[in-house]
Order: C-alpha cells, then sequence, then structure tokens
C-alpha cells in the first residue's frame, strides 16, 4: 500500500481524486478537435492510462489513510461539494481504470472497422465524457452530483450506442429506448434525492446520513428510498427494469459493448449500495425488510427468468446481455443478503463479472470483425479458423458458468457461502439451477464454436484467420486474469472484504 | 383529507404534470410525442424542487437593497454571512429545513447590521434545477437527433411499424 501511495507525485497525489474526474472531460473536448481518428485514439488512451495510475494511487491512499475525502474549489463539505474515496469506491475506479484502458486497446482495430472514418474522432471524445461520467458517479460525495454526472454518462452512452447503426439500423431504436428509459430512471433518481434534500436539508452523503440518524426516518425518506432504488436499479439492469440492456448490447459498436458490460451497470449497482447501505442504515425496518424481500426476491427471479430468456437467443451477443442481467441478478442476491459476507461476495462478483464478460465481448468482437458473424449457428467452425480468441472465449464462458479453475468459481463459491451463513437455502438452490442453465447458454456457444465445421463458400473450406494483436492481447489478458485470480484470490477478495467492511461499518 | 390536500396544494399540480408526462410516455407509439412526455415528466420535477425552496414571506434570494449601497466590501461581508447562516440551517434542518434556513438566514441578515427585516427564499434548490434543466436539454436534444435518423433510416417514427420494420428483416422478409 505504502509503494502505491508514493506512486503519485506529491502535487499530483494530493489533487488526485478530482483530477481523475477532470483528466477525461477535458481530454474529450480535445479528441473532439483531432483531424484523424487515430489521434483521437491515442488521446483517449493516454487519458485511460493516466485514470488508470491516479486510480492505483489513490488505492494506495485509501489503504494508507483509511478514507480520502477532497474540497472541490476549497470549500469545505457538507456546503461544498466533496469528492471521498473509501475502500468501497476505489475498488470500482480500479475496474474503471483497467478495463479502460484493456478495451481502449482493444478499440482501435475494432472501431476503424465499424464506426465511418469522419465520425471516429468525435466517437472517441463522446466515449471520453461517458467515461469521465462513469468516473464522476463513483467519486462523488454529494447526491446531487451523483445525478449530474450519471446523466453525463449516461447521453454519451446513447450517442455512443447508436453509432452502431453501421453496421445494423436496430441500434438507432435501442438508444432510443435506453435514452427513454435511461432518463425516466434519471427522473426517479433526482426526485428521490429531492425528498432526502427535504428531510435532512443537505446534499452532502456523509452529513444526509448523520442526519438521518439522529432524526430517523418518516414517510418523507421512505418515498426516497423507493424513488432512488427505482431510479438506480434501472441504470443498474435490476430485474425487471433491465428491458433496455440487451438491445442496447447487441446493437452497439463492439468496443461500447465490451466497455459497457463491464464497467457501466457496476458503476450504477455501486451507486446503489452507497445510497442503500451509507446513506440509509441496513437496521432500519424498511430497509432491512427491502433486502428480504425486494433485491433477494429480484436477484433470484432474474438469475432464472433472464438466464432461460439467454438460452434461447439466436443473436451471440443479445444471449450474452441476458446473461448480463442474470449476474445483476447475483450481486443483487448477495447485497439483499444484508451482511458484509453477502455483500462482498457480490461485490467480488461484480469484478470478476467485469472480467468475464469483458474477455466474452471482445472474443464476438473480434469472430465479427473477421468473419461478421453475429448470429449463434454463425460461430460454427470459429474453433479451427480463430483458435487463439476461441480459446480466450471458452474460458471465460467457463468463467461464467462457474467452473473450478476459474474466477467465476470463487465468487459463487462466496456468494454460496453467505447465503449459508444466513441460512437461506433457497438462494443456494437457485445458485445451482441458475448456473445449471448458464451451462446451458454457454454451452450452446462452445459446442458451434469447437463441435461443428466451418461453412464452406462454393466447395472452399473457410481460411485460418488470426484476430489483429490489439484486440488479441488485451482478450488474453482478460482471460488469464480469470484464471490467475481463482490461485491468487486474495487481491480481489481483500478488495471485496474492505469495501464490504467500509460500509457495514463493523456492523 | 381536503384539508391536508389544501396545505399541499403546491404538490397538487406537480403531480397531476408527473403523471401525465408518464402516461404519455407509455400510451403513445410516436417516437417525438414520447420525448413531450418525457421532458413533461422532467418538467415537474424541476418544479418539484422549486417549490420546496418557497419560504413564505420570503424575498427572491438576491440582495436586498441598501446592501449594495454600501459598496462592494458591505455587500459582500453581507452576503457572505447570510451564507454562511444557510449552511447553518442546513445542518440542524429536519423537516422544516427551509423555514429554518430562512429564520436564520434572516437573523444573520441583521447581525450583519444591513437593511431591516430580510426574509429570504432558499437559494439552493434553485441552482440544482438549473442543472437539472441543462441536463434535461442534452437529453431532448439526443433524442430528437436519434429520431432524426431513425426517420431517415425507416421512414417513419411510429413504434409499431418500426417493429414491423426489423421484424420482417429478421425473419428474412423485404423491410
Amino acid at each position: 500500500m505504502d509503494m502505491l501511495a508514493s506512486l503519485l507525485p506529491a502535487g499530483v497525489a494530493y489533487h488526485a481524486p478530482v483530477l481523475i474526474v477532470i483528466v477525461p472531460l477535458i481530454a474529450a473536448a480535445l479528441a473532439a478537435f483531432m483531424p484523424k481518428g487515430v489521434w483521437a485514439w491515442g488521446v483517449a488512451m493516454a487519458t485511460s492510462v493516466i485514470v488508470a495510475i491516479l486510480a492505483f494511487g489513490l488505492l494506495g491512499q485509501v489503504g494508507v489513510h483509511g478514507a480520502v475525502s477532497y474540497d472541490v474549489g476549497g470549500w469545505a463539505p457538507p456546503h461544498g461539494i466533496e469528492i471521498r474515496l473509501d475502500n468501497l469506491n476505489v475498488p470500482i475506479l480500479i475496474l474503471l481504470g483497467v478495463l479502460g484502458v484493456l478495451s481502449l486497446v482493444y478499440a482501435l482495430p475494432s472501431v476503424a472497422d465499424e464506426i465511418a472514418r469522419k465520425q471516429q474522432a468525435l466517437f472517441y471524445s463522446a466515449f471520453l465524457v461517458c467515461f469521465a461520467g462513469l468516473i464522476g458517479v463513483t467519486v462523488a460525495g454529494d447526491a446531487f452530483n451523483v445525478f449530474v454526472f450519471l446523466e453525463i454518462s449516461s447521453i454519451a452512452t446513447y450517442t455512443i450506442i447508436a453509432m452502431g447503426v453501421g453496421k445494423d439500423r436496430r441500434a438507432l431504436t435501442a438508444s432510443y429506448n435506453y435514452l427513454v428509459l435511461g432518463t425516466i430512471g434519471a427522473t426517479f433518481f433526482v426526485i428521490g434525492v429531492g425528498f432526502l434534500y427535504m428531510a435532512t436539508g443537505t446534499l452532502n452523503m456523509a452529513d444526509m446520513a448523520a442526519v438521518l440518524e439522529q432524526n430517523g426516518h418518516n414517510r418523507v425518506t421512505q418515498a426516497a428510498f423507493a424513488f432512488i432504488v427505482v431510479g438506480l436499479g434501472l441504470k443498474a439492469a435490476m430485474f425487471p427494469l433491465h428491458v433496455w440492456l440487451p438491445n442496447a448490447y447487441a446493437f452497439a459498436p463492439n468496443f461500447v459493448t465490451v466497455f459497457l458490460a463491464s464497467t457501466a451497470t457496476k458503476v450504477a449497482f455501486y451507486a446503489l449500495v452507497r445510497f442503500v447501505f451509507s446513506i440509509f442504515h441496513p437496521e432500519v425496518a424498511f430497509v432491512s425488510m427491502s433486502f428480504t424481500w425486494l433485491f433477494a426476491v429480484v436477484g433470484v427471479v432474474a438469475m432464472m427468468v433472464a438466464s432461460v430468456q439467454a438460452v434461447f437467443q439466436t443473436d451471440a451477443r443479445r444471449l450474452l446481455a441476458y446473461s448480463s442481467v442474470a449476474q445483476v441478478g447475483y450481486m443483487m442476491l448477495g447485497l439483499g443478503m444484508g451482511t458484509a459476507a453477502g455483500l462482498s461476495a457480490g461485490l467480488l462478483h461484480l469484478m470478476n463479472h467485469a472480467l468475464m464478460k469483458g474477455a466474452l465481448f471482445m472474443a464476438l468482437g473480434a469472430f465479427a470483425l473477421n468473419f461478421g458473424v453475429r448470429q449463434v449457428k454463425d460461430l460454427a467452425g470459429l474453433g479451427k479458423t480463430m483458435p487463439a480468441s476461441a480459446m480466450a472465449f471458452t474460458v471465460a464462458g467457463l468463467s461464467l458458468v462457474g467452473v473450478p479453475l476459474t474466477v467465476g468459481f470463487t465468487s459463487k463459491w462466496y456468494l454460496v457461502t453467505a447465503a449459508l451463513e444466513r441460512g437461506w437455502w433457497w438462494a443456494v438452490a437457485a445458485l445451482m439451477i441458475s448456473s445449471l442453465l448458464a451451462l446451458a447458454y454457454v454451452a450452446r456457444l462452445l459446442a458451434a464454436i469447437w463441435m461443428e465445421n466451418a461453412p464452406s463458400h462454393h466447395g472452399e473450406a473457410a481460411q485460418r484467420r488470426l484476430a489483429p494483436w490489439m484486440m488479441m492481447v488485451p482478450m488474453v489478458i482478460l482471460a488469464a486474469a480469470n484464471v490467475y485470480f481463482f490461485f491468487h484470490a486474495d487481491p480481489l477478495v481483500g478488495l471485496a472484504r474492505a469495501a464490504a467492511d467500509a460500509v457495514m461499518g463493523g456492523r | 383529507m381536503v384539508e391536508m390536500l389544501l396545505e399541499r396544494f403546491n404538490y397538487i399540480p406537480i403531480i397531476i404534470l408527473m403523471m401525465t408526462g408518464l402516461y404519455v410516455v407509455t400510451a403513445t407509439g410516436n417516437l417525438v410525442k414520447r420525448l413531450v412526455g418525457l421532458s413533461l415528466f422532467q418538467t415537474s420535477v424541476f418544479l418539484l424542487y422549486i417549490t420546496i425552496g418557497k419560504v413564505f414571506g420570503g424575498q427572491p434570494p438576491i440582495l436586498a437593497s441598501g446592501h449594495g449601497e454600501e459598496g462592494g466590501h458591505g455587500g459582500d461581508a453581507g452576503y457572505g454571512a447570510a451564507e454562511a447562516a444557510a449552511g447553518d440551517a442546513a445542518d440542524m434542518a429536519g423537516d422544516h429545513g427551509a423555514d429554518h434556513a430562512a429564520e436564520v438566514a434572516h437573523g444573520a441578515a441583521d447581525a450583519a447590521g444591513h437593511a431591516a427585516e430580510v426574509l429570504y427564499s432558499n437559494p439552493l434548490p434553485h441552482v440544482l434545477i438549473l442543472t437539472a434543466i441543462v441536463v434535461g436539454v442534452a437529453t431532448l436534444a439526443v433524442g430528437l437527433a436519434l429520431v432524426v435518423r431513425i426517420r431517415e433510416t425507416y421512414g417513419t417514427i411510429e413504434d409499431d411499424e418500426l417493429n414491423a420494420a426489423d421484424y420482417s428483416v429478421e425473419t428474412g422478409g423485404s423491410a
């Protein structure tokens, strides 16, 4: 930790909490004026590397000091805007930084293929705005800023999803539907924040929590809770508020799907955890009731229903998108247990899921780049024509099922342990059934890749064609991470434990 | 019941607007009309915030006459004191946060030795809602731009016709 804490020079280290938001925002403007797409990519790449370094530096600082608070503009909280970092949101920052770097390495060949040359600079600019927004949600210590950054990232997301129109026109309607639902979600969230402001007279999260603890809860704060859970649940694709997600992931450019699937819903889930645990006390009657009767229930239903839907999809990316909804269900179940063990298992699954889905969508993007593959049946024979990508896909797919020797097993193990501690046998049963369903849909993909022969055109079998190395490297790194973190689970488990302890406060 | 509603009369139009907006979003198949409903829904929330900031008998949160006349420096001091006091009020606030804020801000205005009785409305919600309005405008702009592209690509902005067009593509027919 000390080594990480001294990663940044002193002046940068002090301002790191705000720099991590500002650098991508300024870089977004810079990227927009770049005459060539490659230059804009360079700006984005440099930005994501800076963000990753700052994130690791902040991890070190939080490790040394416990929590880091930064007064924006020198105005002290609660009146000023606070940026607050603790063990809960720093892992999310690391996730954003690392996945940002990896998916941007992947982006260059993928975007060159999918986005018109003239639009590439603006595309990277919009991506950076989205990136800055997600980071902003993660670091904000002020409820209204969470809303503002949520909308900054969402509006940018709508535009970059719609850029998938070059390959499939349904990207437009998918983006439009996401815009309508996303805006309703954000508006619900801001209504909830308004109610909290009415009840507490403050917008600072820590201050809100203190006032609520002192004054107790009433109908206004209960309404606020309901509005915030619905609003953030929509952004996090909590069942049944997930209807925007499958189409958005299926028709967005491949790079966008890789990035969003591994970060966007995670950040919304983090915000939900922050509000439910830090601002509302988990021991307040209506909050603890919502754990058992809302989060755990929708989690289990999502694990079942979305997995079944995934089994019957014909479009490969849509299949994985439904699987993402099911995986959000696992995280919701972890949250719903309301114990430190459950929450840390949910957060561990959050990080592991980013590793799996990142690799899976990257491999699908590579298949699409070389062979234009989108449907499950078209995956046939890719094991022979693109063996390395197919291997990465297989490893990550097995991790998604939860096969031992992959991180998917680790997080499911912790979820099962936490459920048993809580005495929730039905949750364990649900986890098992859902894993079997995951096996069913992953097996469909793997069977097509490995068992079937490549289609032949005019009697000629498809040639072996490897993916560009810029796509291979991040894909293989993520796939390898899926195995590595099974054997060296301590770093991720430690982060998840510390995160859960940070919000549960030893409760 | 009636009395309770009358006491909270300011919320009634907000709720009506909110429900109208949400209903329009779900009921219409026209993409532009759906955005209209969405804007209505967002606008109702702007009103909700603004109504929180209202203090009965309070002036608009602009320095009262007398402050400015004493020169820039005096004005600044008064402004600072009122602001600090409003902050204190936020700390101790409960259900009647806005009322407390007004009282304390009021006290601060006196303490600062400036003009007579000044009672200010709470300016913070207005500032918040300025930001939310910008967000709403941006969302609407992106939404309308998407509708333009959808119209160019599909030749229609009716939801059911869009679905039919995509369905015929999926099943191999002509769009």
